[in-house]
C-alpha cells in the first residue's frame, strides 16, 4: 500500500504551492487546487480503507500494516521514527478526515467567495488536512506529537483567519495557549514513556511495558491532559467557545469533526496500554467526561450565539466518547481485551464517526444560516424555514441525529455508548441518559430559534434571506445521507472493535427504547417551549431562575475563573515580580559589564591615537625600562 | 689609532639625535632623516666591531652594506608614500597622517 505516502504528500504539496504562490492564482485557480488535490486524498483513502478492509483477517483481527518507517533521529537504544501505519482506527479516520475536509473545501467557494486572503485559506486548509492525516497514520507517540503541534498550528492560523479583528486575535492566542500548556503534559507524558518502556512505538507485546509498568499509569494521564486539552475537556475546554471566531467551515472541520478528537483519538490508540496496566486511572477519563458532558449541556441551553451553542453541543459530544473509552473494562476470561466488556472502545469510534459527519453538517448548516442572515445571533433569525428549505431539512436531519432518534446515525453509536455506561456503572449510565436528554432539548431549542418562532422582519425588510448557493448546499446533502444511512446500513462492529475481531452490534432492545423515549420527551418539551410565535414558558422560566439562566448563559463564569487565575494571581504574584527581578538584578548586572568595559575602553583608548609618534615613545620607554630591569 | 670608544661615543650620539628627532619632528620629512641616522649609526658599529674584534674577517661589513642598500630601498618607498600622502592631504605632518588609523 505505497501508495498511502500521497495521502500525506499531496496536501502538503498543495499547501506549498498556494501558500509560495497563491497570490499569483486567482481566487478560483487556488480553491480548485486545493480541492482537487483534497479529492485526489479523498479516493486515496477510500481505496485505502477498502483494500484494507477486504484483505483477509488474521486470527480474526484485521493486520497492521506499516508500508513505510524510516529512522528519523536516532538516539542510542531509543529511536524516533516517521512512518505511516494502517490499522483499523486509522484506516476509519482516514475516511473521516478526508471526507469532511473534502465537504468543507467544496463548501467553502460557496461561503468564502470574494473573501481577502482566499488563497491563504485554502492554503492552511489544506495544511490542516495534512497534519490532522499524519496525526492519525503516525507509527510512534512521538510521531503523534509532532503532527498533534501541526494540527494546533494551523487551527491557529485558521482561527485568526480574520486577522483585522481583535476577538479574532484574541481567541486564536487563546487557543494556542491553552492548547500548548496541555501538550506540555503531553510532552512530559512522553518523555517517561518513552524513558521507563524504552520505547516510542505502539507495539505493546515489547517487553519494555512489563518492566515500565509502575510508570505507566502517571505517564498515560499526562497524556491525558495534552488529549482533554486538545479536546476541550473541562477546565481546559475554555478555547473552543472562543474559536468559533475563525470561518464557520473552519469550524466544521476542526472545531467539531477532526482536530477536537484528537484527544479521544489518543485514547483509543493507547487504549491497550490503559486497559492492561492503568484500569483504574480511566475512572478518571469516565468522570471528567462526563462532568464535561454534563457542564456544556448545561451551557449550551443558555446560548444564544448558533455556533457557540453547536462549540458546546461539540464538548458534550467529545465528552461522551471520553465517557465511552473511559467505562471499558478488562476482560473477565484471562483475554486482556474482550469487546463485550470494552464495547465502549467500538462506542467512543463509531461515535466519533458519526458525530464528525452529522457535527460538520450542523455547522455547515449554521454557515448557511449566517451567510444569509449576517449574524450569529438567535435574535436575528425565526422563520427561516420558508427561506432556506434545504439548510432547514438537513439541519432538521442532523438535530433528530444528535438527539438520538432512530434511524439516524446517532442513535446507533449513542444507545452503544448508554449501553457501554450502563454495564460499567448505572449511575454513569442514568447521569448520561440525563445528558443525552438535554442534547436533544437544546438542540431542538436551537433549531426552533433559528427556522421557527417569530421572524426578524424588521432585519429582513432590506435583505430578503436566501438559500445557500449549491457549492454550499451539495456538501449538506451528502452529510445528511451518510447520516441518514451510515448507522444501520454497516455494521460498524465489524471494521473497528476494541480486540478487533468481528463484533456485531446489537441493539440492546431496553435501553434503545429507554433513551428514544426519553430523547423524545425532551424534544417534545423543546417545542412545547420553543417553537411559538412568542414563548411565554421560556420567559417564565428565565424569571423563575434569572441566576441560573445568567450563569448558564456567562458558561458560569469559567472565563472570569481563568482570568482571575492567571492575572490576578499568576502575574501579579508571580511573573511580576519575576519580571523585576530580571530587569533589574539580570539585566543590570549585565547592564554594569557593559558600563565597566565602556570606562576601561575610555580610559585605554589613549593609547591607540594613531600618533606613530607616541608609540615610538612607548616604544622607547619599553625597551629602556627592559634595560634596566635585565641590567639589575 | 683612533681608541673604540671615540667611535662609539659617535654613533650613541647619532642614535640619540636619530631618536630625539622621531619623537619629535613635525614633518614626516624629518622623521624619515632621523631614521636614517639611527640607521647610519647602527652601520657605523658594524663596521668598528669588525674592525676592532675580528681583524680577519669581513662580515661586519657586508653587513653594513647590505643595510646601506635596504635603508636606500626603504627610502625610496618611503618617499613615494609621502608624495601619496602629499596629494590626498596637502600636507605631510605627522599629525595629519593621524587620520590613517581609521
Amino acid at each position: 500500500m505505497e501508495y498511502t505516502l500521497y495521502i500525506l504528500l499531496l496536501p502538503f504539496l498543495s499547501f506549498l504551492v498556494l501558500g509560495l504562490a497563491g497570490m499569483k492564482f486567482s481566487h478560483k485557480t487556488a480553491g480548485i487546487v486545493g480541492t482537487l488535490s483534497l479529492a485526489a486524498v479523498t479516493v486515496l483513502s477510500y481505496v485505502t480503507a477498502f483494500e484494507y478492509f477486504t484483505a483477509d483477517r488474521v486470527n480474526g483481527v484485521f493486520a497492521t500494516v506499516v508500508p513505510y518507517n524510516i529512522t528519523w533521529l536516532p538516539l542510542g537504544s531509543l529511536h524516533f521514527d516517521m512512518g505511516i501505519m494502517l490499522d483499523p482506527i486509522s484506516v476509519m479516520m482516514l475516511i473521516v478526515i478526508s471526507t469532511v475536509s473534502l465537504m468543507v473545501h467544496i463548501y467553502s467557494f460557496g461561503y468564502m467567495h470574494g473573501e481577502r486572503g482566499f488563497q491563504r485559506y485554502y492554503a492552511y486548509l489544506s495544511l490542516f488536512t495534512m497534519s490532522m492525516l499524519g496525526l492519525v497514520v503516525a507509527t510512534n507517540i512521538f510521531q503523534m506529537y509532532l503532527f498533534w503541534e501541526l494540527v494546533g498550528v494551523s487551527s491557529y492560523l485558521l482561527i485568526g483567519f480574520y486577522y483585522t479583528t481583535a476577538p479574532a486575535i484574541a481567541a486564536s492566542k487563546k487557543a494556542f495557549i491553552v492548547t500548548r500548556f496541555a501538550d506540555m503534559f503531553f510532552l512530559v507524558g512522553i518523555l517517561i514513556y518513552g524513558y521507563y518502556c524504552k520505547s516510542f512505538g505502539f507495539d505493546f507485546n515489547a517487553e519494555g511495558f512489563a518492566q515500565g509498568a509502575f510508570m505507566l499509569p502517571t505517564a498515560l494521564v499526562l497524556m491525558f491532559i495534552g488529549g482533554a486539552g486538545k479536546s476541550a475537556m473541562f477546565p481546559l475546554h475554555i478555547w473552543l467557545p472562543d474559536a468559533m471566531e475563525g470561518p464557520t467551515p473552519v469550524s466544521a472541520l476542526i472545531h467539531a469533526a477532526t482536530m477536537v478528537v484528537a484527544g479521544v483519538y489518543q485514547i483509543a490508540r493507547l487504549f491497550p496500554l490503559w486497559i492492561q496496566y492503568a484500569p483504574e486511572a480511566m475512572s478518571i477519563v469516565v468522570w471528567v467526561g462526563v462532568f464535561t458532558a454534563f457542564y456544556a449541556a448545561a451551557v449550551a441551553c443558555a446560548q444564544s450565539d448558533i455556533k457557540r451553542v453547536l462549540a458546546f453541543s461539540t464538548i458534550s459530544q467529545i465528552a461522551f466518547m471520553m465517557v465511552a473509552l473511559g467505562v471499558c473494562l478488562p476482560g473477565h476470561h484471562g483475554e486482556v481485551i474482550d469487546n463485550h466488556a470494552s464495547l465502549g472502545y467500538m462506542a467512543s469510534m463509531f461515535h466519533l464517526f458519526t458525530h464528525a459527519m452529522f457535527k460538520a453538517c450542523l455547522f455547515l448548516g449554521a454557515g448557511c444560516i449566517i451567510h444569509a442572515v449576517h449574524s450569529n445571533e438567535m435574535s436575528a433569525m425565526g422563520g427561516l424555514r420558508k427561506y432556506m428549505p434545504v439548510t432547514h431539512i438537513t439541519f432538521l436531519c442532523s438535530c433528530l441525529a444528535i438527539s438520538g432518534i432512530p434511524p439516524f446515525s446517532g442513535f446507533f453509536s449513542k444507545d452503544e455508548i448508554i449501553t457501554a455506561c450502563f454495564a460499567y456503572s448505572p449511575v454513569v449510565g442514568w447521569i448520561m441518559t440525563g445528558i443525552a436528554a438535554m442534547t436533544a432539548f437544546y438542540m431542538f431549542r436551537l433549531y426552533y430559534g433559528i427556522f421557527w418562532g417569530t421572524e426578524n422582519k424588521e432585519l429582513h425588510a432590506h435583505h430578503t434571506p436566501h438559500e445557500a448557493p449549491l457549492t454550499m448546499t451539495l456538501p449538506l446533502i451528502f452529510l445528511t445521507l451518510v447520516t441518514l444511512t451510515c448507522g444501520w446500513a454497516v455494521n460498524f462492529g465489524s471494521f473497528v472493535s476494541a480486540s478487533g475481531e468481528d463484533y456485531p452490534i446489537h441493539l440492546d432492545t431496553q435501553i434503545a427504547v429507554t433513551s428514544t423515549v426519553i430523547a423524545i420527551c425532551s424534544i417534545a418539551l423543546a417545542t412545547y417551549i420553543f417553537k411559538g410565535e412568542r414563548q411565554p414558558v421560556a420567559e417564565k422560566m428565565k424569571a423563575a431562575a434569572p441566576s441560573l439562566h445568567r450563569w448558564a448563559y456567562k458558561r458560569f463564569y469559567m472565563d472570569e475563573v481563568y482570568q482571575f487565575v492567571t492575572h490576578r494571581i499568576i502575574f501579579k504574584r508571580i511573573s511580576t515580580p519575576i519580571a523585576w527581578f530580571d530587569r533589574h538584578i539580570i539585566d543590570g548586572f549585565f547592564d554594569f559589564l557593559a558600563w565597566g568595559t565602556h570606562r576601561l575602553s575610555l580610559a585605554v583608548r589613549g593609547l591607540q591615537n594613531g600618533s606613530v609618534q607616541t608609540y615610538a615613545y612607548i616604544f622607547l620607554l619599553g625597551v629602556l625600562a627592559l634595560l634596566l630591569i635585565l641590567t639589575f | 689609532m683612533i681608541h673604540l670608544e671615540y667611535i662609539l661615543v659617535i654613533s650613541a650620539v647619532m642614535m640619540f639625535a636619530g631618536v630625539f628627532g622621531f619623537l619629535t619632528r613635525r614633518s614626516t620629512l624629518g622623521v624619515l632623516l632621523s631614521i636614517e641616522l639611527m640607521l647610519n649609526s647602527t652601520d657605523i658599529n658594524f663596521a668598528v666591531f669588525n674592525k676592532m674584534l675580528y681583524p680577519a674577517g669581513h662580515e661586519g661589513y657586508f653587513f653594513a652594506l647590505f643595510s646601506i642598500a635596504i635603508s636606500a630601498a626603504e627610502s625610496a618607498i618611503a618617499i613615494a608614500i609621502m608624495i601619496n600622502i602629499y596629494r590626498h592631504l596637502k600636507n605631510i605632518s605627522v599629525r595629519d597622517i593621524e587620520k590613517m588609523k581609521w
